[in-house]
C-alpha cells in the first residue's frame, strides 16, 4: 500500500512538470493559434539559466525561481514581436518551422559554450530533506515542487476565470473573432500571453534542475511527450492540459511501477493513450471541435 | 613490347599502393597520416572527443623529439572526424579517411555499433584500428580480426572489476538498473555473472527503458529498499545524463541513509565533474586509468591540461598511448605495410602512460593492461579541481581482461 502511494506521488510530481509545460503550450495556442515547437528549449534554458546564475553569479535556487521564468518571459514577448507575430497571418505550419529552428539555435548555442556533458546543481539545503507522512516518506523537494505547482495552477485556474484580463485571454481564445467584433483589443494581450507561456516552460525548468540532468538536449527529450499531454487533454483547453498532464504523469508512474517486466509497454503507454483518445474523441477529452470556417 | 615494358615500369614506380613502392621511403606518400574518429558533438564529446585529437598531436610530438632525425618519417600528420555516434556515419567515414584521405590507422569510435562497423572497414581495407571508445567485448570476440586492436575498457573489465571487488568489500546482495538495449543487457549479464562468482547474488534487477523520456527512475529506486533479502549495493548501468539522472534522484530518496550503497557501471571522470564529487560520495567504479594516480601521469595531465584547458579522462590517455605505440611499430618496422606493423605489435610488452604491465595479446588482440577500482572521495577530501578520486587497488593486467576467447579467429 506504501508502495502504491508512493509511486502515486511520483507520479503527480511528473505530472506537475508535464502540467506547467502543456498549460504555457495551450495558452499559447489559444491566444495565437500557434504550436510552439520551441517550448522545450525554453524549458532547457530555465534549467541552464538557474545553472549559470548558480555557478557563476552565486544566485541561489529561489531568486533563479524568480529571476528566470521574469527574463524568459521577456525573451519571449521580444521573439513574438520581432518574429512570431509576423508569420501568424500564413499558414500555422510557418510558426511550427520556425519554432523548430529557433529549438535548434538556441540548444546549439548552449551547447557550443557548455557542452553537452550535464552541469551539476544541488537541491537548496533546505528541501534536501525527506518528509514522513505516516505510512511513507518522500523527499521534500518532490512535495515542494508538488504543493507549488497545484497552487501555480490553481493561481492561473483563479486568473483566468475570475479576473477581467482572464475573462478577456479566455474569450479571445475560444472566439477570437466574436471578441474582437465585442470591440475588445486582442491583439494588445497576444504579446503578454506568450511571454506568460514561455515564463512557465522557464520556471518548470528552474524546478527542473536539482532532480534532473541539466544539459542542452534535456527539453528535447521531453518536448515529445508534452506534445502527447496537450493532445490527450485537448489543443488550446486550459484545463484540459493541466488534468491530462497530471493523468500521464500518474499513468506513466504506475506504468513502470507494475509493468517493468514489460518495458516495451511502460514505455509506450503514453502514446497508446493518445492514440486511443484521438480515435475516440478527435478533440481531445476537454477540445472542443473547432466549428469549419 | 618495348612500349608494353615501359608502361609497365612507370605503374611500379608511380603506383603508391604497394609497400615496396615509393623509392627510398617505405612509407606510403612518405608520410604517416593518424585518423581519430569519434563523437565531436553528442553524448561521448567531452570524455574522448576533440581533445583526443590534441592527445594524439603530443604523441607525434613526443615520437619527434624522441627518435629526431632518426624517425622513420618526418611527416606525420592526424585527420579527424565526427561519426556522431551513427555506424552508418562512422563505416563512410572510416572508409573515406582510408581510400581518399590515406590515413595509417584509425583511432577511438565510442559506441560499439560504431566500432564494429569500422573493424570491418579496418580488415577489408588491411588498415590498423585501434579501438578506444567503444566497450563491447565482440571487438576480441567474433568480430575480432587482424587489423584490429582493442585498448582501454571493456564490459568484462567494468563488470568484473567493479562487480568482484564490491561484492568482496561492499555487501553481497545486488540490485541491478540497466538501460534495455544492447550495452545495458551486455552489462547486466557480465555484472551478474561476476558477482556470482564472487559468492553474491543478485536479488533483483530491472531494465528502465532507453532512452527514458520521462526522465524519471523513481519507481526503481522506491522498489531496491524493500527487496527481499535487502539489497546493500545498487549496481546502475546506465551512462551519461541517464546515469546523472539516476544518481541526482538516489541522491534524493536517500538510499544511502537507507543502506543501500552505489556502484556505477561505466562511469568517466566528466561525469564525476558534471554530477559533483558529493552527488556521488562513496560511489566505486572500474576505471582504465586516473590522471592523479602517481608523477608520470599527472605530469602528462598538466601538459594536457596547458593543452585543452581541461584534465584528461582516460579515453585521451588511451588515444595518446595508441598513437604512440602505432609509431613506434612503424618505426620499428621501417615501413607502414600493415602486416608488418601488425607483427611488430602483437605479443609485445609495453609500458607507458597508459599501458601498465601492458600487453598486446597476438591471440585475439586485446590490449591487457592494469586497471583500477575506484572510488569517488567526500567532498571534504577533495582538495584541488578534477582530483575526486582514490583508487581502492589496482587489478592486475593478467585478472583485468577475460582470457582469449575461442569465438576469435584472426
Amino acid at each position: 500500500m506504501s508502495g502504491f502511494l508512493q509511486n502515486t506521488f511520483n507520479g503527480l510530481v511528473g505530472g506537475a512538470f508535464y502540467a506547467l509545460l502543456a498549460l504555457g503550450l495551450a495558452v499559447i495556442f489559444g491566444m495565437l493559434r500557434v504550436v510552439n515547437f520551441a517550448h522545450g528549449a525554453f524549458y532547457m534554458l530555465g534549467a541552464f539559466g538557474a545553472y549559470v546564475l548558480l555557478a557563476e553569479a552565486g544566485v541561489p535556487f529561489w531568486a533563479a525561481l524568480v529571476i528566470m521564468p521574469l527574463a524568459l518571459g521577456l525573451l519571449g514577448m521580444v521573439l513574438e514581436r520581432a518574429v512570431i507575430h509576423r508569420l501568424t497571418r500564413l499558414d500555422p505550419l510557418y510558426n511550427f518551422l520556425l519554432t523548430f529552428g529557433l529549438t535548434l539555435i538556441l540548444q546549439d548555442l548552449v551547447k557550443s559554450r557548455y557542452g553537452v556533458q550535464s552541469s551539476p546543481y544541488a537541491t537548496p539545503d533546505e528541501l534536501s530533506g525527506t518528509v514522513d507522512f505516516g505510512l511513507f516518506d518522500f523527499p521534500t523537494y518532490r512535495v515542494f515542487i508538488l504543493a507549488f505547482t497545484v497552487l501555480l495552477c490553481g493561481a492561473v485556474w483563479w486568473v483566468l476565470g475570475r479576473t477581467r484580463i482572464g475573462m478577456v485571454v479566455r474569450a479571445a481564445t475560444e472566439r477570437p473573432e466574436l471578441t474582437r467584433a465585442f470591440g475588445i483589443d486582442v491583439g494588445k494581450w497576444v504579446t503578454p500571453v506568450f511571454g506568460f507561456g514561455i515564463a512557465l516552460a522557464g520556471l518548470a525548468g528552474v524546478l527542473a534542475a536539482p532532480m534532473r540532468a541539466v544539459n542542452p538536449l534535456m527539453g528535447a527529450d521531453l518536448i515529445i511527450v508534452v506534445f502527447a499531454v496537450v493532445v490527450i487533454g485537448g489543443l488550446g483547453s486550459i484545463f484540459g492540459s493541466v488534468a491530462a498532464g497530471f493523468g500521464i504523469g500518474l499513468i506513466q508512474a504506475w506504468g513502470e511501477a507494475y509493468l517493468s517486466d514489460y518495458p516495451l509497454v511502460s514505455q509506450t503507454v503514453v502514446f497508446v493513450v493518445m492514440a486511443v483518445v484521438l480515435l475516440w474523441r478527435p478533440a481531445g477529452l476537454f477540445g472542443r471541435e473547432e466549428a469549419p470556417a | 613490347m618495348a612500349a608494353a615494358s615501359a608502361a609497365a615500369l612507370l605503374v611500379a614506380g608511380c603506383g603508391g599502393g604497394g609497400p615496396q613502392s615509393g623509392g627510398d621511403s617505405k612509407l606510403t606518400g612518405d608520410k604517416i597520416v593518424l585518423g581519430v574518429l569519434n563523437d565531436q558533438s553528442g553524448a561521448y564529446s567531452e570524455l574522448s572527443g576533440r581533445n583526443s585529437v590534441k592527445a594524439v598531436e603530443m604523441a607525434i610530438a613526443d615520437f619527434k623529439a624522441k627518435h629526431g632525425d632518426d624517425a622513420v618519417t618526418k611527416d606525420i600528420t592526424v585527420e579527424t572526424a565526427d561519426h556522431q555516434n551513427k555506424p552508418d556515419v562512422a563505416n563512410s567515414k572510416a572508409q573515406e579517411m582510408i581510400d581518399r584521405k590515406g590515413v595509417d590507422a584509425i583511432l577511438d569510435v565510442p559506441t560499439s555499433s560504431a566500432a564494429l562497423k569500422v573493424a570491418d572497414v579496418a580488415k577489408e581495407k588491411k588498415k590498423l584500428y585501434f579501438n578506444i571508445g567503444a566497450a563491447t567485448t565482440d571487438l576480441t570476440g567474433k568480430s575480432c580480426n587482424k587489423y584490429t586492436f582493442h585498448y582501454a575498457y571493456d564490459t568484462y573489465m567494468l563488470a568484473h572489476g567493479t562487480g568482484t571487488v564490491t561484492t568482496e568489500q561492499v555487501g553481497k546482495n545486488w540490485y541491478i538498473l540497466y538501460p534495455n538495449y544492447a550495452f545495458g543487457q551486455d552489462m547486466e549479464k557480465s555484472f551478474s555473472a561476476a558477482i556470482g562468482a564472487a559468492g553474491g547474488q543478485v536479488v533483483g534487477k530491472d531494465g528502465a527503458p532507453f532512452p527514458n523520456t520521462s526522465g524519471d527512475y523513481s519507481s526503481f529506486l522506491l522498489k531496491a529498499p524493500t527487496l527481499n533479502p535487502k539489497p546493500q549495493v545498487l549496481g546502475t548501468m546506465q551512462a551519461g545524463a541517464e546515469l546523472v539522472n539516476v544518481v541526482k534522484q538516489y541522491n534524493e530518496f536517500k538510499l544511502r541513509d537507507k543502506g543501500v550503497g552505489l556502484a556505477v557501471g561505466l562511469m568517466f571522470i566528466t561525469d564525476i565533474h558534471s554530477l559533483t564529487p558529493a552527488a556521488l560520495a562513496g560511489t566505486t567504479y572500474t576505471d582504465a586509468w586516473y590522471w592523479n594516480f602517481d608523477r608520470q601521469n599527472r605530469e602528462w595531465a598538466d601538459r594536457f591540461q596547458s593543452e585543452t584547458g581541461t584534465r584528461p579522462s582516460f579515453a585521451h590517455a588511451a588515444n595518446y598511448s595508441a598513437a604512440m605505440q602505432y609509431l613506434e611499430a612503424v618505426q620499428a618496422a621501417g615501413t607502414d605495410d600493415a602486416d608488418a606493423v601488425v607483427k611488430q605489435l602483437e605479443g609485445k610488452e609495453v609500458n607507458d602512460l597508459f599501458l601498465r604491465n601492458g600487453k598486446i595479446r597476438a591471440e585475439d588482440h586485446r590490449v591487457v593492461h592494469d586497471a583500477y577500482l575506484a572510488q569517488v572521495k567526500p567532498q571534504a577530501e577533495v582538495t584541488e579541481p578534477w582530483d575526486y578520486v582514490k583508487i581502492l587497488k589496482t587489478i592486475p593486467a593478467a585478472e583485468a581482461f577475460r582470457a582469449p576467447s575461442a569465438d576469435c579467429k584472426l
